[in-house]
């Protein structure tokens, strides 16, 4: 098949470019992994986001920087109460010539919240009026806040105001979807040769394991600006296999570095490591059993007290992740990380130990009468963060002892409930707002690992949900994180960096918070 | 000997039958499933998923509805690869994994014979020690050093081979992986060859052999090697059922598109039936290369006989 040979003409063609300047320009992408699924409502990781974000645009794109623009709606007004957002669409066809109209929008959202589509990220649309009720089944599908009001015109009703709305709209799960193909073909739209998409590039081949192959969209409304003419992702689950295909030349973006490579990358790649901060937090939920000392806030202070980030982020994770003690990181928009305050974050951490030590007196937990068990899931760099933990924990006298559980089981165990002392878990935004970090720890949230539930915490979102004054609203946000990590429900540990191999011969590249970077915006030497 | 082979794979049915039902709720005893994601999904929609899926179904039902479309030929749809059906991603994989798997054992094969044989002629000289001190580093490297050493000396260092990747137009890119699985399969042959070459020097039949007079290259290339086939045979099977259907290892290191992940993708991903399907693939090479092996018995030694 022809389509599996691209690799070879793609190095040929990349040799052969830089004699003759009509050449098409190929760029060789390394992902974390293959795409689980091309449908935009079956997607659910960064990896698919990547590839869809190439495929598709949506109503609001991200920027080279990161930052959400307008994609097909040129512009957009919000109603005074700041709950009806209309959408100006531009002029924009398919992949196969058609008009993208604001009916394609409307039929997709109408999909994704479809509970017969079992959409996993629909939820990520909840903001939307009906939304919820209606991936519950307990609503038909047309009731739904989404309207075309003409072929160029989108409303959307939210539930309530959503400051962040705009930037929800640039996830993958926003994408629109070609209703003609996809109600034709069925679960077959995602074929190659079925796939209409409506983005810079269209699918040419997708050969699992091995690499998912697109080309310049012909149709798309700013072709005359896409440099690189054929993109080939190309999944690597070792990432030391895309360093060594990347020093040779084969590939020339890695999206990920080994971090027990790091020394040598420093060393001999420095010019082509990218590290940047991420929109992700690393952190320890903290659940103990009932009548257990965890259940006390001063011992899960005192314990979070003595863990020293600056080791880990530098030692275990050789400088790939940075220090943190909050749970919204650092960066983010429409918050004011400042309003919130841990006390002993500046401390010297002799004094720290010494604090940790009286909180456990005043707790009454007698030095070596309390052993933690420390859960996570398979990987090198999470074994060694809470080796270090438990080393660290020692120092006022709380065993601890390691538990490893693979990926899968650790997940669905924390989901379903099980009881643990100290776990681990880490959170990526999918969006740039507090909300979708602080979410995760309202009562009865399933990503609420430690099943945490604090009054004062709900009404504060809940209030926030409501405010329309983005400063006001940051200042609310700010007092629930403020009382999250007070009472020390969990842990934060590390802020994300992403990490990344680009090729000096890559330009458009820009660093930034959401780690995006489409083709589009790319070019070759 | 028709009415053998017909014998045969008729009474493997049972056989894969038997695996399939323990592999069926093996892999339905491990925690979890399909959907559990770092990212937890909102119950909901879990249940959403789970009944497109058929997943709430009685696990009974899901059993008979296995083995009713098994029947038909459909191992299903993947749970983690969501846009193929297992059948897709066999049809993919399976030719690169053969041609690769092909490749290793033919030379592995050809190899092997020839380096034991020169071993076991030339017994305790230089040259059997070099070839046995070889063998014995071959065995005893681990492909996933190996792997990554090829790929970065051939890929990097010198540049002369692609570090990664697959082509099923351009041989360049087969050559890393195919020395990979073949070498540790040389290593083991030419011992196998080795050994049994000196056994059958010594048999009567050789002795006999000599006593007649017949040259030497008759003696050594039709008595001796002949019997000495045998014990590489057997070890043959089973090998090439393993090296015809992929290796994790391999194909991870290189990034080839072969089936040799899937059975740990699928188990790690709690894809049901990605699994089921790599262990009946699996099942059938291993019920056909052990038919093969018993038939090429017969061949090689005439005093085996198949009514």
């Amino acid at each position: 098949m022809a389509a599996r040979d691209l690799l070879a003409a793609s190095a040929l063609a990349l040799v052969l470019g830089a004699g003759a300047a009509s050449a098409e320009v190929v760029i060789n992408r390394g992902n974390d992994t293959d795409p689980a699924t091309l449908d935009p409502h079956h997607t659910q990781t960064v990896s698919e986001g990547r590839i869809l974000k190439d495929l598709f645009d949506g109503l609001v794109i991200q920027s080279a920087e990161g930052e959400a623009v307008p994609g097909v709606a040129e512009s957009w007004d919000l109603s005074e109460d700041g709950t009806v957002y209309t959408f100006h669409l531009r002029d924009a066809k398919w992949s196969n010539g058609d008009p993208v109209t604001a009916h394609d929008f409307s039929f997709a959202y109408h999909r994704i919240v479809d509970p017969m589509t079992a959409a996993g990220y629909a939820s990520n649309l909840f903001a939307i009026k009906n939304a919820e009720a209606i991936a519950g089944g307990e609503m038909p599908v047309d009731q739904l806040g989404v309207r075309a009001i003409d072929d160029k015109t989108l409303e959307i009703t939210l539930k309530a105001p959503t400051p962040y709305f705009i930037e929800l709209l640039t996830h993958q799960a926003a994408l629109p979807v070609h209703q003609k193909s996809v109600e034709e073909f069925g679960d077959q739209f995602t074929r190659p040769e079925n796939f209409v998409t409506n983005g810079a590039y269209k699918l040419e081949s997708f050969t699992p394991n091995s690499q998912l192959v697109m080309v310049k969209n012909p149709h798309y409304y700013n072709a005359d600006e896409v440099a690189i003419d054929r993109v080939n992702w190309i999944p690597f689950e070792d990432r030391s296999a895309c360093m060594r295909r990347f020093e040779a030349g084969e590939v020339q973006i890695c999206s990920d570095v080994p971090a027990e490579q790091m020394d040598y990358v420093q060393q001999n790649l420095a010019d082509e490591l990218r590290i940047a901060p991420y929109l992700g937090t690393y952190y320890l939920p903290v659940k103990g059993a009932e009548g257990s000392p965890l259940k006390d806030a001063r011992v899960r202070r005192a314990i979070s007290m003595v863990i020293d980030r600056d080791f880990i982020a530098e030692s275990v994770w050789a400088g790939t992740m940075l220090p943190s003690f909050k749970l919204v990181p650092p960066g983010i928009a429409n918050y004011d990380g400042d309003a919130v305050t841990v006390d002993y974050a500046d401390k010297d951490l002799f004094d720290r130990e010494d604090d940790a030590l009286a909180l456990l007196e005043e707790a009454g937990v007698e030095p070596g009468s309390l052993t933690v068990e420390l859960r996570y899931n398979t990987g090198e760099n999470h074994k060694n963060t809470m080796a270090a933990i438990a080393d660290m924990l020692s120092n006022i006298g709380i065993n601890a002892r390691l538990n490893e559980v693979e990926g899968t089981t650790y997940f669905n165990y924390l989901r379903e409930g099980g009881p643990f002392d100290m776990a681990r878990a880490g959170w990526i935004g999918d969006y740039n707002d507090p909300q979708n970090f602080l979410m995760l720890y309202e009562s009865g949230v399933p990503f609420n690992y430690s099943r945490w539930s604090n009054e004062q915490y709900d009404a504060d979102l809940d209030k926030a949900a409501i405010t329309q004054d983005l400063q006001e609203r940051a200042k609310i946000l700010a007092d629930a994180e403020q009382t999250l990590l007070d009472e020390q429900a969990i842990i934060p540990i590390l802020a994300y960096s992403s990490r990344a191999l680009v090729s000096a011969d890559v330009q458009g590249y820009e660093d930034n918070l959401m780690d995006a970077h489409a083709t589009r915006w790319l070019s070759l030497n | 000997m028709l009415g053998y082979t017909l014998r045969r794979m008729a009474s493997a049915v049972p056989t894969i039958f038997i695996i399939v039902t323990l592999t069926f709720f093996a892999i339905r005893i491990a925690p979890g499933g399909p959907f559990d994601l770092e990212r937890p999904l909102d119950p909901l929609i879990l249940a959403n998923l789970q009944k497109a899926y058929n997943l709430d179904a009685p696990l009974w039902q899901q059993y008979l509805m296995y083995l009713g479309n098994l029947l038909q030929g459909d191992l299903g749809p993947s749970f983690t690869r969501r846009d193929f059906s297992v059948n897709e991603l066999f049809a993919q994989g399976l030719p690169v994994s053969i041609l690769l798997g092909g490749l290793a054992l033919s030379a592995a094969t050809v190899l092997g014979i020839i380096l034991g044989a020169i071993a076991a002629l030339r017994q305790n000289s230089w040259l059997d020690n070099l070839i046995v001190a070889i063998a014995t580093l071959g065995i005893t490297t681990p492909n996933f050093v190996i792997a990554p050493l090829l790929s970065l000396f051939f890929g990097v260092i010198l540049g002369v081979l692609p570090a990664g990747g697959w082509s099923n137009a351009n041989p360049a890119y087969w050559v890393l992986p195919v020395i990979t699985l073949a070498l540790p399969q040389v290593a083991v042959i030419a011992r196998l060859v080795r050994g049994a070459t000196v056994e059958a020097l010594r048999a009567n039949h050789v002795r006999t052999a000599r006593a007649y007079g017949l040259p030497s290259r008759v003696v050594v290339g039709v008595h001796a090697l002949r019997a000495a086939m045998l014990p590489t045979v057997s070890y043959l099977g089973p090998t090439a059922a393993a090296l015809l259907t992929g290796s994790v290892v391999v194909e991870t290191v290189f990034g080839l598109p072969g089936v040799g992940r899937y059975f740990v993708q699928g188990a790690l991903g709690r894809d049901y039936t990605l699994v089921m399907g790599t262990v009946v693939v699996i099942a059938v090479f291993v019920v056909i290369f052990n038919l093969l092996v018993d038939l090429a018995y017969a061949w090689l030694d005439p005093r085996v006989r198949y009514d």
